[in-house]
């Protein structure tokens, strides 16, 4: 007896498996195939806030392009454009440059505190009402039961051999998750260029390749992920659930079966008594509602998006035999452990880790409120040159260069001049103006640099203290006097 | 082999027959069916990519492919795509003076872009890339001009050059006064003394009272009697600041014992008329150009605004 006797099995048998047979054995395949879900359609409150959240979300997904926002003439109308075209993203009055993404930047940050902070205190709720992908999956599982009927009348037309009957049910159905997904492809594109624009070049087939590839590749996601893969992706594509283990913790509600109180388990017949037994009727109603395709009643799982439906499904039956509902609810893992010691369902909010992602939140909003208001309708950029760091000029004296760079967020022509302070006897030169204190025209919504060289004289060198001086250079608007300033340096030889 | 098929004891599995060291047997693994199939398709597949692409090499040429695609005829489209997009500029500078070109912002900016990528391939080998220049090659930033400042002449300088031999060139040098014993080294030493202390650096006040009646006579010519310099010889102002070969007296007495003449090249050989305005326009704002007396005068900030459009 030697480890080659175990044959062709060693690879697939873990490490100390014991196994003494002589005779190769059948290989175990690891591949489990997908156990299509055959979701029954609910009734109840959370099923209602549900179908409340779907059509908010999608209506917001689908109408939002279509809001016309005037912003004057010749400027785009849409309320919300994210015109990568010109660099700009528009969000009703508010206009963000390509060189202020930093407020999208916090707008995730803040997406991201804000999942963090309802997870740690209701747990996946996210995952069970508001992500696409569960909306979506809820879509085309309705479409689905419109066309080819609820749980049971679709387990029997699957199992039907290729009728007519059973061909066109199913073609229905993919045409119409497919007019969904195209829909829902089209709508994503819609917020890149105009609306009504593009609707028409759709139209007419002259809409640019890009548009196209887009609508297709979306309508390719809408359709496979949303109508084929379903909970797949919840379960295999998602990193999600495994990340926001970390928000978790023995206060967050998550929806579980108390089995204290419901078992043992086991058939009811009306009439019978309830004593020395648990609530559970066994009835199976939770498992043929879950579009997760499991049983609650395991105990939690990942698979588990916490959407609800066994809830109104237990309590439905509850009703039906004369128990009290909740015997799945909502409930955190505290309550569990002390529903020994007697029925205590409170449900503790302010928690450490609440109260940091709530700071974090009021922070960061705070913040971007912040920049927000005292933003202003220009922007200066200053950079000194690097190539040679300073000159020394003729008679002894310093010069140094900048290309200073003024944004003109405004629809309108605008005049700046530049003033400079930090150091005396300053000589400004401006390249490609006259004198030494030139107005600057910025077009509308345009970027324009400007070569900048600013000399001191041999005896005002007396003034810098080191190799490297500070130096404001300020930008005025001529009109309305509002300034915008950068510190940048003087530089110089060491001394 | 026998064709027979040899089966594995241990794992029942079939060998490839073969047999080492009197035991060790191979198992037949074959690859994957779906490999196989993804390779057949591989090769089914290259017979279109030959037709279709360049594919084989003939003896003087290769297979075009039916598209007649190339990276290299997609960079040569992308090349000339970009000339075409600058033709509008590059006609407007060829045709334009130097100061409408400065004028006219837009075409200014085009211009004084272009200037910088010709500084970089074609002057910044010796002048360096930021155009500061070092000992004998003059640093282009600062205000001190060995041939004149101002665009015109800036421009002149670099399409005729220096010294190179072409009757439009800068041909002006300084004498080797040591090398051909015009001075002898003592009388050097008492002149550079004298010069250095024109910009007022720290001498010899002895000796340097003796140069000045040598400078009147063998500098002054060229560098003018209060040695401000002449940029139509070329000859580099004495008191000011900036030194091309360096200020130390070491260094003064060597320019003048062997004389000093930099070559600059004859870009209008080399490069086209539209390239050497660019390059024109480039040096002169890099901050030290000098405008011209009417220039300056005729300008006012109504025309500048104006032009700004």
């Amino acid at each position: 007896m030697n480890a080659m006797d175990k044959g062709n099995k060693f690879i697939m048998e873990p490490a100390g498996a014991e196994s003494t047979a002589a005779q190769p054995q059948p290989r175990v395949s690891r591949y489990a195939a997908r156990s299509k879900v055959y979701p029954k359609l609910g009734h109840g409150t959370f099923r209602n806030v549900k179908w409340a959240v779907m059509a908010v979300t999608l209506g917001i997904y689908y109408l939002l392009p279509w809001i016309r926002w005037d912003r004057g003439p010749g400027l785009a109308s849409q309320a919300v454009l994210f015109d990568f075209a010109n660099q700009r993203l528009l969000f009703g009055p508010i206009e963000i440059w390509a060189q202020e993404f930093y407020y999208v930047t916090g707008l995730l940050v803040l997406a991201a505190l804000s999942l963090f902070l309802v997870t740690s205190v209701a747990g996946r709720v996210w995952c069970g009402y508001a992500c696409p992908q569960t909306v979506w999956t809820d879509l085309m599982i309705a479409v689905e039961r419109f066309w080819q009927g609820d749980r049971n009348a679709h387990m029997r037309l699957d199992s039907q051999p290729w009728t007519f009957e059973k061909i066109w049910k199913k073609a229905a159905t993919h045409i119409t998750w497919l007019l969904i997904a195209v829909a829902t492809g089209g709508a994503l594109v819609f917020y890149f260029r105009d609306a009504p624009t593009l609707a028409a070049e759709f139209a007419t087939g002259t809409a640019p390749t890009v548009a196209y590839v887009f609508l297709g590749v979306f309508t390719l996601t809408t359709y496979v992920l949303g109508g084929i893969a379903r909970e797949q992706v919840c379960i295999y594509m998602c990193p999600w659930p495994r990340i926001q283990g970390a928000m978790l913790d023995h206060d967050s509600l998550f929806i579980s079966y108390r089995d204290l109180r419901g078992e043992p388990r086991g058939p009811h017949k009306k009439g019978d008594s309830w004593e020395g037994r648990g609530d559970c009727v066994d009835c199976k109603a939770c498992v043929t509602v879950c579009p997760m395709g499991i049983d609650i009643r395991n105990g939690p799982q990942l698979e588990c998006i916490q959407c609800a439906l066994c809830i109104d499904a237990c309590n439905d039956i509850m009703d039906k035999v004369g128990r009290p509902r909740g015997l799945i609810a909502y409930t955190t893992v505290s309550n569990l452990e002390n529903a020994t010691a007697g029925p205590r369902d409170g449900l503790r909010i302010v928690r450490p880790r609440t109260v940091l992602y709530s700071v974090l939140i009021v922070l960061v909003s705070g913040l971007m409120l912040w920049s927000l208001l005292s933003r202003s309708d220009f922007d200066l950029s200053v950079s000194p040159d690097r190539n040679p760091l300073y000159v020394v000029l003729s008679d002894g004296g310093l010069r140094n260069g900048y290309t200073v760079k003024i944004a003109n967020k405004l629809e309108s022509k605008r005049h700046f001049k530049v003033s400079i302070r930090g150091l005396q006897d300053v000589r400004p030169q401006f390249i490609g103006f006259d004198g030494t204190d030139p107005v600057i025209d910025v077009a509308p919504s345009e970027v324009r640099a400007v070569r900048m060289y600013v000399s001191l004289s041999a005896s005002a060198r007396a003034q810098l203290k080191s190799d490297a001086t500070p130096l404001t250079i300020a930008v005025i608007d001529t009109e309305t006097g509002i300034e915008a300033s950068r510190v940048t340096t003087f530089r110089g030889p060491a001394e | 082999m026998s064709g027979q098929k040899h089966i594995d004891e241990v794992t029942g599995v079939e060998t490839t027959g073969h047999v080492w060291d009197g035991d060790l047997k191979e198992l037949n693994k074959p690859l994957p069916k779906w490999w196989l199939f993804v390779f057949y398709a591989c090769i089914v597949w290259s017979f279109g990519y030959w037709l279709v692409y360049p594919a084989w090499p003939t003896l003087s040429d290769y297979t075009k492919g039916y598209l007649g695609y190339s990276q290299r005829g997609e960079v040569a489209k992308e090349v000339a795509d970009a000339k075409a997009a600058q033709e509008k500029y590059r006609a407007a500078i060829a045709a334009d003076s130097l100061t409408d070109i400065q004028k006219n912002p837009e075409l200014l900016q085009f211009a004084i872009a272009g200037g910088a990528a010709l500084f970089g391939d074609n002057c910044a080998a010796c002048h360096g890339r930021g155009a500061q220049g070092g000992i004998g090659y003059p640093n282009l930033n600062d205000d001190d001009w060995l041939w004149g400042g101002t665009l015109d002449q800036v421009y002149t300088t670099i399409n005729y050059g220096i010294r190179t031999g072409n009757p439009k060139a800068h041909d002006t040098a300084m004498p080797r006064f040591g090398l051909d014993g015009i001075l002898d080294p003592a009388q050097i030493n008492d002149v550079a003394n004298y010069v250095r202390s024109l910009s007022h650096l720290d001498v010899d006040a002895a000796a340097a009272s003796k140069g000045q009646a040598i400078f009147a006579e063998q500098c002054a010519v060229c560098h003018g009697p209060d040695g401000k310099g002449n940029t139509e010889l070329g000859a580099p102002n004495l008191t000011d600041a900036i030194w091309l070969y360096g200020n130390s007296q070491e260094a003064v007495m060597q320019s003048i014992r062997t004389g000093r003449g930099g070559i600059m090249p004859t870009w209008s050989e080399r490069l086209d008329p539209v390239s050497i305005k660019m390059l024109a326009l480039y040096v002169y704002s890099l901050g030290g150009g000098q405008q011209t007396q009417s220039a300056s005068a005729s300008t006012d900030r109504s025309a500048s605004t104006d032009t700004a459009k």
